[in-house]
């Protein structure tokens, strides 16, 4: 007797395959939030099949700190072109020269929360009206609380006390002129369910998923990655060591794990054995208890 | 794992405010081995610093810094765990009288209600209402957790007089499977392990009952619809031709060679193709996203259903249905709200509203018919074109909809439709 019920795995695809046609149908403008990392990739890699044999009607959205992996920026421009996307980059370096944004100081700096008022700029310069993200709920306590519709008021702010109810799968997605909508299709996605779509679709992601030897520095119980963006402290000593990152953003605050896994196959049973959430290696989550929900109140991915 | 074969089960709990919920949760998660180390280690540090002696497993769910605050859930929390049996999603819902609202949300897309009920204090008013938010909802499966068993010495005989006020209670109401767990969340009895303090318990732990209970068969394989979201055409050199219409099925078993009508223009032709992405498919089922194609060129765009000829929705403009009022605003005499049904989005009036459901005592109020927050109501609709509605229970997806204020953009109402 045929089965008549999905898997796991099929489902989330169904439902996030689902999401991703609403938005299509629903929004003038919108885009994919690209940051070169695998919950992107993924959504990428969803918003192909759901409008097969047509091309993705999404435009790419890249929210560049300026302190980027090279290997995440070849990554990009080599999938943009494979995809004949339209691709838009929101740069944070324009924005401090602009003086719209200023660059904080100090050994912990980092670009993160001036990616904000980048990413606020660029969906207004674009008059993008609806920006999809991998966000997932599994990663962070305030994103549990996310709608798969996330309403943004016109200064691109995030109200968590006063959100839509969403039920079934119906999604409300009207707005006034000047709001705009965070989408994200991948939910309910965990990250291992992500690695176990990754592997079984195939997907290409970043060599630098995979193990691989890497100059890097202890900071915080992170191993931040050498580069030419880190100002390391004097009594920091530079380690070289076989590592790979678990999520990657900004080279500075991506902080990698030792590990051994240079295949797909070994990178998900070594994320099935993992006993620490991904984004325990990030140095923007660390800064107080409630880091996500403050910065996502703003307006943050 | 394999994945192949694990199914999802999306679970909801229902509590009062301290029948020990997102402890509840927090066992689940903590004794599946779901809860990572660098979370336990900030929970250790919390809880300590508030001057607890064990960890507080409700602090993993309560995420919003007015939440952690105030020590209360306020908003549905998702939660995720896997066993080797399934994939969990949890809705974490908040039990505060004003949060309603959330409890409706949560309960919208669960296969299983988990109730839960203190067994010092018995079936409660907040009981009550969860259950018959959960009858009204359609979920399939109840399974009541009589909490806190340790604060009554694991007595049977508690257990036993709460299994039958609460088999009372339910008979009142359209609840098709309804099972009973003696528990202690906070000491773990019966939650993943089976508890040691009460042999007289037989059945299966919470865990185990949520890994078997079978919930294929709560899916409408019988009658089907396809809801168009959006119409696939290339254009393109390798596809010149190619026009599909995308959607999500939403009951049934469509095959290639099926005779289909689309609704509302009435035209018919034949399924030609399947798709998933490139694969071609004889066939494809309730809750899968495909493209369809058919041998005809006619007209079909978003908001449109195809079905098969020989089983067809009602199509009408006038709707009868239970609504939960979800806004702090009430609804004005007569107001015009924008109506979604699956893919379709149109105009609608509320006529009339037949009667409120008084939560507590489960009666008909005819004389109070106020649409304010947390009301639930039966009402009469009219829209301005026709929809092709199933009623709720037989379908979740094309028996259900939403309002929303075409001022404020707000949703204001969750809708169940009720057929004669």
């Amino acid at each position: 007797m045929p089965k008549y019920y999905q898997n796991y795995m099929d489902e989330l695809e169904s439902e996030a395959i689902f999401v991703l046609r609403e938005v299509s149908a629903e929004f003038q403008n919108p885009t994919i939030l690209f940051s070169g990392g695998k919950d992107s990739i993924v959504l990428t890699h969803l918003a192909k099949k759901a409008f097969y044999p047509a091309k993705i009607p999404f435009s790419l959205l890249h929210i560049d700190t300026g302190h980027n992996f090279p290997e995440t920026m070849a990554f990009r421009d080599q999938m943009v072109q494979k995809l004949s996307v339209n691709l838009l980059v929101g740069s944070v370096q324009e924005a401090i020269k602009k003086g719209r944004v200023e660059e904080e100081t100090g050994k912990n700096a980092s670009r993160n929360l001036l990616q904000i008022a980048t990413l606020l700029d660029a969906i207004e310069a674009n008059q993008l009206d609806c920006a999809i993200g991998g966000g997932r709920r599994d990663e962070e306590k305030s994103r549990a609380k996310e709608r798969f519709f996330s309403h943004r008021d016109d200064f691109g702010q995030w109200t968590p006390k006063n959100q839509r109810p969403e039920l079934w799968n119906l999604f409300n997605a009207n707005m006034n002129q000047g709001e705009h909508f965070r989408v994200f299709p991948i939910s309910n996605w965990t990250e291992m369910d992500v690695w176990t779509y990754i592997l079984r679709e195939n997907i290409e992601i970043p060599s630098l998923y995979f193990a691989h030897e890497r100059q890097v520095v202890l900071r915080n119980n992170c191993l931040i990655p050498v580069s030419e963006y880190l100002t390391s402290a004097e009594n920091e000593k530079i380690l070289t060591k076989k590592v790979r990152f678990r999520t990657l953003g900004d080279i500075t605050i991506s902080g990698a794990i030792e590990s051994d896994a240079d295949t797909l196959v070994k990178i998900v049973i070594e994320v099935a054995g993992m006993r620490e959430t991904e984004r325990g290696n990030r140095a923007d989550d660390k800064r107080s208890e409630t880091a996500m929900e403050d910065r996502k109140k703003e307006g943050y991915f | 794992m394999e994945i192949d074969k694990n199914q999802l089960l999306r679970f909801t709990t229902a509590g009062s405010v301290d029948d020990g919920k997102s402890t509840l949760i927090g066992r689940l998660l903590y004794d599946s081995k779901s809860i990572f180390e660098d979370q336990l280690s900030n929970l250790e540090k919390i809880s300590k610093r508030k001057g607890f002696d064990n960890i507080d497993l409700a602090m993993l769910t309560d995420g919003l810094r007015d939440e952690r605050e105030q020590g209360i859930t306020i908003d549905v929390a998702y939660r995720y765990f896997t066993t080797p049996k399934r994939k969990f999603i949890i809705a974490d819902t908040p039990g505060h009288l004003q949060y309603t609202r959330n409890m409706v949300t949560g309960a919208s897309t669960a296969n299983v209600a988990i109730v839960l009920i203190d067994a010092r204090n018995g079936v409660a008013e907040q009981t009550k209402r969860h259950s018959f938010i959960a009858s009204l909802l359609q979920i399939s499966h109840i399974i009541v957790c009589v909490n806190k068993m340790d604060l009554v010495d694991y007595k049977e005989a508690i257990f036993d007089a709460i299994v039958q006020d609460y088999e009372e209670l339910s008979s009142k109401m359209m609840i098709k499977d309804v099972r009973y767990i003696p528990i202690s969340a906070l000491n773990g009895d019966n939650v993943v392990n089976r508890s040691e303090k009460m042999d007289w318990y037989q059945n299966a732990p919470l865990l185990h009952t949520l890994e078997t209970l079978h919930i294929s068969s709560d899916f409408n394989k019988v009658d089907a619809r396809f809801p168009v979201q959006t119409v696939i055409r290339p254009q393109s050199i390798g596809f010149p031709d190619f026009r599909g219409y995308a959607g999500r099925i939403a009951g049934g078993i469509f095959r290639k060679g099926d005779a289909v009508t689309i609704l509302p223009s009435g035209l018919t032709s034949t399924i030609a193709t399947i798709n998933k992405y490139d694969e071609l498919l004889e066939e494809a089922f309730v809750d899968m996203s495909v493209v369809i194609s058919l041998e005809d060129d006619i007209d079909v765009g978003r908001g449109d259903m195809i079905v098969k000829t020989n089983n067809c929705p009602v199509v009408t403009q006038d709707i009868t249905a239970m609504i939960c009022w979800l806004h702090n605003n009430p609804a004005k005499p007569n107001a015009k709200y924008i109506i979604k049904h699956t893919t379709n989005e149109q105009k609608a009036i509320i006529k009339q509203v037949l009667y409120k459901v008084d939560i507590d005592t489960l009666k008909r109020n005819e004389t109070d018919t106020e649409l304010s927050m947390n009301a639930i109501c039966k009402i009469q609709l009219r829209t301005t074109q026709p929809l092709y509605i199933d009623s709720y229970f037989k379908n979740r997806t094309t028996g259900s909809f939403i309002l929303i204020d075409s001022f404020t953009n707000e949703t204001v109402a969750a809708g169940m439709i009720v057929l004669p």
